[in-house]
This record gives structure tokens, C-alpha cells and sequence, in this order.
């Protein structure tokens, strides 16, 4: 048995890593978007893929959202892999037109003769003291309109599955990339070839017996490190991470509220229309005889993005998330 | 003493020498739509090409009519009438090699068909029974498209994909007056000129957006002089003669395939009939301007010049009459026919692979389509 050179690698790396990697495997694979090439991104998540793979291939386009993903939609038309950067979550919205009217339904409207394999990389979220316009989580837009995939990992190891994923598929996938989490660390080794993961399978993260949390993308490590709290309390808690929004894998997390009779939906996104009333509903409809308590929300406030200085008051901590716990009429389950 | 006059005082030193990037001059389009039927140029246009575009302008104000009928029958949701405008449709189509790509608007069908496309399925979308009822890819022709310009990135970033495949292909997009006010207009231009990539845009200057003027609509001395601001040629040109539009676009569509880049051009047309069926068009136009225009009608124009040419006798335009016909009685037939739909379809098209939630969703259209069966059989 050989020893891997394991070390420790970043989520941005890991995302670069996959782009490079699906570049050089499928030559119709192509990186675009405001500052990607000689920069290398502002996350420098595309750093050395201009350098390696050229200009055309890692495209510096102008400043125009709709342009980068209305373009992409043409290149994809004549049968290209375009991965398009949004680069931060509120820049995306003037490419919200393309997004909904064309790359979302683009096979359905010509029943299924041009699919778009479109990945949309999106940073989203905040937790990192950004300015106005730079912490949104936008994800319930996404998830309302049939055609996208969505998609958000919380790991180094998901960042680089997901992604490779997301690019392979013969869908549009909007990819939710955490920006907290960019400098977040894992033991990987990048010289292995890595997993792909599936897009639509949630995974248990933490397995126990108390409750679950629900969560996905930059809430994971948040829930990770309640369910460490709770122990205190006596509570054993579940946390799985949804990784994919859409599709929703209700199996997964139906056969974890039914262990545990207990949920709480845990997201950054405001709570009102958000998509934790969503996933509430899925699990009240499939497990309503197995709760013994309301599914709870501990979600973002109902306030546009808050200044930075007041981004904690807003995102949904351990504190909140132990409150909700024991808001679940707690009974000796443990 | 002023601040500057103090001994010592910071000096900043003049800005580097600036100048502009491009000459806009030979950009800029000429004063007045460039014409040729009715001028001298005229006399050197190819007595085969007139015969060929007297033909297809005949045939498709014919299937103008028709769609308009059918929307009376209730055969159609809607139509946008393109009558007044099949030399821009016609004339640009022609222009185009087959291995190019069309980006039609919603009221471009009369474009697609003159590329081939069978005249019912260019009508799908309005009669409903799906969006696009051809697939793009066989006849390079894009979706229908209803919302302004968002067609345009479209066709910029499809070319731009063909030049990095190797294939000379160009990209014909099609937009509207209303259309140029629009974003997605102005990134799409921008797109390709910075890629130089080969495209032409079509604009149809027909006077309105719905009920909206082009002077409430636009500031600029003309649609085409927006070309400059981009860097590419921006052409003028007269849209109800054919024998123009198609010299103008084949030229630009050369320049493109050549790796000259896009060009702009306008063709100042007039819509003859109201924005759709749903639009009364006497609310914002008198009735004096659409006479003056109906002067200058298309058709008139080719045949007038085949006829002071000695080139169109009765035999031949009765030939022609009898195919648009033939044409017409094909169209109203088969658009009579009621389509045959799979209600199932509508999960089959959303997603490569259903989703769990579709199956699910599925599952009960099937049932609740299993149960109306049963009813009907059961012999109300």
C-alpha cells in the first residue's frame, strides 16, 4: 500500500482543480466571465487556467452579466460546455432574463433538441464583510424556476465532485459556490483523481438520534458546530447537508426526520418564501406521523442583506440554532 | 496669488496623450436607406434573383394573410403579422449559406420558412401545442424568440463558438425597433464587436414597438448609427426593397464570413397591419401614413421593375399567384387539423433525467388521465 501525499487544500483550490481538471479532459469546455483570465478570478478560483488552456478557452469577457450568460447560451447552442462566472451573487441579476427565459427552459421549449450544459458559478452568502450587494443568498430564485439544477457543497472534497459534476452534465446547473467557505481547509490530495459526486443525493453528515438539521452550503459548519454544543445538553443531533437543492433528495432527509422525529431547516437565505417553508412542507407531508413537533425555521432575518457589521445579527448561529432545539418541546430522547 | 502661482506649488503633470481607437467614419452609415429598385442600380440586378425574390415576396404575403385568417378561426392564439416587411425577411434569409444560423424574433416566421422551414411547424409556437415545434439544429434556425433581444447574445455567442470550432459559419439576428432599447441589444453588440465576431444584426426599423414611435422610442440620427459606439460598420437600408436588403446583408454576411466582424444594419420598413391580431393599430397612426407606405409596398416594387423589364408576363406571375396558393390551401388544411398531444410530454423535455419530484408529478397526471378514460368509457 502506497502512502498519499495527502495535504491540506483549500475549497477555492478544490474548485479550481475541477475546472482544470474537466478542461482537460473535455476540449469543449470553456471558462467565462469578468476577470477569470489573467487575474484569475477575485477568489482566484480560475488562477493559471488562462495560462494553461488560452485565452479562448478561459475567456475574459466585458463587464455584462447577461452578455456572459447570453453568449454561453449560443455557445452551448453549437454544442460548446461553457462555465460562466457570476462572481459575486448580486451581479448575477441582470443575467436573471437569460437565466429564466432561456437557459432554464431552453430543452423543454424545443422538447428536448437543444439541451444546455450550462454551469453557472455563482459565489453567494455572506460571513465575509462584504459591501452592499456582495452576501446575498439567492438560491429560493433559483429553486423556483423549473429547468435549473442547484447546487452548493460545503466541502473541499464536494466543492471538486460537485463542480466536475455540474460540468458534466447535459443540464444548466446554477452552483452555489459558499464564499465563506472559499478559504475553508480539508486534508485532500489533488494528485488523485477524485470522486464525481451524483447531483440530487444529500448526505448525513453527523449522525444522531435527537433531531435533525437540515442545512446546506456555508450552514453546514455552523450545524456541525451546534450539534458539538448540543452535547452539552444532552442532545444528539443529525445534521444532513442537502448539497443539492434541486434536485431534492426527500429520501435522505425523510428517513432522517423519521429516526429522529425532530427538524429544524437551517439556511443563511431569508426565512419568508424562502426554501426552508419549502422543505418543511416536503418533510410535513412525508413524515407527519413520525414528528413529535413542528418543523422549525432558524433562517436569515426577513431584512435585505444587512451591513457588514451587523452580518451576525442576521446569519443564523449555533446560539439560534440551540434555541430552536429546544423550542422542539424537548422530552428524555437522548 | 492663486494656489497654482505659490512658489513650489504641486504641478500635475498633463494626462498621457489620448485618441481615439477607430476612425468612426467609416463606420458611420450613409444619410439616407440605400435603395436600388426604382434607381439606375436597378438595371444591374440579376434578372434571376429579382424573379426568385418576386416569387417568394408573393408567396410570403400570401402566408401573411393566411396566419391572419387563422387567428380569426381560432386556429392560431396569435399572429404578428410581418405583411409590409417580407422584403427584410426574405431578402436577409436569402443572403445566408445553408451551414448559417438564423435568430428569428417572434415575428420573423416568414424568415424561417424562406430558409425552408415547413410552414406549420414555424406556426407551433403561436398555435400551441409546444414553444418550438423544429429542432434548431436541423435548419439552424433558433427558437422563435418573445422576449426583446435576448436572442442577440445568442447568435453573438454561437459564431463566436463556430470560429473557435474552425467553421465559417455567420449569424443572422433579427430584432425590432423596440427591440434596440432593450439591454441585452446593447451587450450583444458590444460582444461582438469586442470578439469580432461573425454576426449581423437586423434591425427592422417598421415604425413602432406595439403603439410606441421611434422617436419616443430612440434619440439617435438612426438605429444604425448605434453602430459606431461598438466599433463595427453600422448600413442604412431601404427594407421594402428586396434587391437592397439582400445586397446589403450578403455584404455584411461576407464581411463576417471573411473575419471582418458584425455589422449593424437597419432596414426602415413599415408594419402595414396592427402589432398582432390583439392591437388596435388606428389608436396610434393615421390612416393617411399607412396609405403613403402602401405605396411603397415590396411586392410593387419587385414587380414594377420585372415588369418595366419585360421580365414578369401574366403567365409567370399567374404561376406564381397559383403556388402561394397552393401554399395557402397546404397551410389552412393541415393547421385545420387538430395536433395530437401526450399530455406526458410535459415532463419529458424539463430535465435530462425526471426528478423524483417529476416522476411523483407524473404519476398523478397519469392517474387523473387513467380516470377520464374510464369516464369517457364509461358512456356519459
Amino acid at each position: 500500500m502506497t502512502t498519499v501525499a495527502v495535504k491540506p487544500a483549500t475549497m477555492g483550490q478544490a474548485l479550481g482543480r475541477a475546472l482544470r481538471d474537466a478542461m482537460a479532459d473535455d476540449p469543449t469546455v470553456h471558462v467565462m466571465g469578468e476577470d477569470v483570465g489573467t487575474l484569475g478570478g477575485v477568489f482566484r478560483v480560475t488562477d493559471g487556467l488562462a495560462a494553461e488552456f488560452g485565452d479562448d478557452r478561459c475567456t475574459d469577457t466585458p463587464l455584462a452579466e447577461a452578455g456572459i450568460l447570453g453568449t454561453a447560451v449560443g455557445m452551448a447552442m453549437y454544442g460548446l460546455r461553457p462555465v460562466v462566472e457570476m462572481q459575486f451573487d448580486a451581479f448575477a441579476y441582470p443575467a436573471f432574463e437569460q437565466l429564466i427565459s432561456h437557459v432554464a427552459r431552453m430543452r423543454n421549449r424545443t422538447k428536448g433538441a437543444m439541451p444546455m450544459p450550462l454551469t453557472i458559478r455563482v459565489p453567494y452568502g455572506g460571513g465575509i464583510g462584504g459591501v452592499e450587494h456582495h452576501s446575498d443568498s439567492s438560491e429560493a430564485y433559483y429553486m423556483a424556476t423549473p429547468g435549473l439544477h442547484v447546487v452548493t457543497p460545503a466541502t473541499v472534497a464536494d466543492a471538486y465532485g460537485l463542480l466536475r459534476a455540474a460540468i458534466a452534465s447535459d443540464d444548466p446547473v446554477v452552483f452555489l459556490e459558499p464564499k465563506r467557505l472559499y478559504w475553508s481547509k480539508a486534508e485532500w490530495n489533488p494528485d488523485t483523481p477524485e470522486t464525481v459526486e451524483p447531483i440530487g443525493r444529500a448526505v448525513v453528515r453527523r449522525t444522531g438520534r435527537s433531531a435533525s438539521l437540515i442545512t446546506y452550503g456555508p450552514s453546514v459548519p455552523v450545524c456541525l458546530e451546534a450539534a458539538e454544543a448540543a452535547r452539552a445538553e444532552g442532545w444528539d443531533l443529525e445534521v444532513v447537508d442537502l448539497r443539492s437543492l434541486v434536485p431534492f433528495d426527500d429520501e435522505t432527509v425523510a428517513a432522517s426526520v423519521r429516526r429522529t422525529g425532530r427538524a429544524v431547516v437551517v439556511h443563511e437565505a431569508s426565512s419568508f418564501g424562502g426554501p426552508g417553508g419549502e422543505i418543511a412542507a416536503r418533510i410535513t407531508e412525508r413524515c407527519f406521523h413520525h414528528l413529535e413537533a413542528p418543523v422549525l425555521r432558524v433562517a436569515g432575518l426577513d431584512i435585505p442583506y444587512p451591513p457588514p457589521m451587523l452580518e451576525r445579527h442576521h446569519l443564523p448561529g449555533v446560539d439560534r440554532i440551540l434555541d430552536a432545539v429546544a423550542r422542539l418541546q424537548w422530552e428524555a430522547r437522548s | 496669488m492663486t494656489v497654482m502661482e505659490q512658489r513650489g506649488a504641486y504641478r500635475p503633470a498633463p494626462p498621457p496623450a489620448w485618441q481615439l481607437r477607430t476612425d468612426p467614419e467609416p463606420l458611420l452609415p450613409d444619410a439616407a436607406p440605400y435603395r436600388v429598385l426604382g434607381t439606375e442600380a436597378a438595371a444591374s440586378a440579376d434578372p434571376q434573383l429579382l424573379l426568385r425574390l418576386h416569387a417568394e415576396l408573393v408567396r410570403g404575403r400570401r402566408y401573411n394573410t393566411q396566419a391572419t385568417a387563422l387567428t380569426k378561426q381560432g386556429r392560431l392564439a396569435v399572429y404578428p403579422s410581418s405583411t409590409g416587411q417580407e422584403a427584410c425577411e426574405i431578402g436577409a434569409a436569402l443572403a445566408l449559406e445553408e451551414r448559417d444560423w438564423l435568430f428569428p424574433s417572434y415575428r420573423d416566421t416568414l424568415a424561417a420558412v424562406a430558409r425552408g422551414l415547413d410552414p406549420v411547424r414555424a406556426l407551433t409556437l403561436l398555435r400551441g401545442d409546444w414553444h418550438t415545434g423544429y429542432d434548431p439544429r436541423e435548419h439552424r434556425i433558433a427558437p422563435l424568440c418573445t422576449p426583446l433581444a435576448t436572442q442577440l447574445p445568442h447568435a453573438v455567442g454561437l459564431a463566436h463558438a463556430a470560429r473557435l470550432k474552425g467553421d465559417d459559419v455567420v449569424a443572422l439576428a433579427m430584432v425590432g425597433d423596440g427591440g434596440t432599447s432593450e439591454g441585452d441589444f446593447h451587450e450583444a453588440l458590444n460582444f461582438a464587436a469586442v470578439w469580432r465576431a461573425p454576426v449581423v444584426f437586423l434591425v427592422q426599423n417598421n415604425g413602432f414597438a406595439i403603439s410606441v414611435p421611434l422617436a419616443k422610442q430612440t434619440a439617435a440620427p438612426s438605429l444604425a448609427h448605434k453602430a459606431v459606439g461598438y466599433g463595427m460598420p453600422g448600413r442604412l437600408v431601404d427594407g421594402n426593397d428586396a434587391v437592397a436588403v439582400h445586397q446589403v446583408l450578403s455584404e455584411a454576411v461576407r464581411h463576417a464570413r471573411e473575419g471582418g466582424g458584425p455589422t449593424l444594419v437597419e432596414a426602415v420598413t413599415y408594419r402595414l397591419e396592427a402589432h398582432t391580431n390583439a392591437d388596435d393599430a388606428t389608436r396610434y397612426r393615421q390612416d393617411d401614413e399607412v396609405e403613403a407606405w402602401r405605396d411603397h409596398d415590396p411586392v410593387l416594387l419587385v414587380e414594377r421593375e420585372l415588369t418595366a423589364r419585360g421580365l414578369l408576363d401574366e403567365d409567370r406571375a399567374a404561376t406564381v399567384r397559383e403556388n402561394a396558393e397552393a401554399m395557402a390551401a397546404d397551410l389552412r388544411e393541415r393547421m385545420n387539423q387538430d395536433p395530437e398531444l401526450d399530455p406526458m410530454d410535459l415532463f419529458t423535455h424539463v430535465y435530462a433525467e425526471q426528478t423524483s419530484q417529476l416522476r411523483e408529478q407524473a404519476a398523478q397526471l397519469r392517474a387523473e388521465l387513467d380516470a377520464e378514460t374510464e369516464s369517457d368509457g364509461a358512456g356519459r
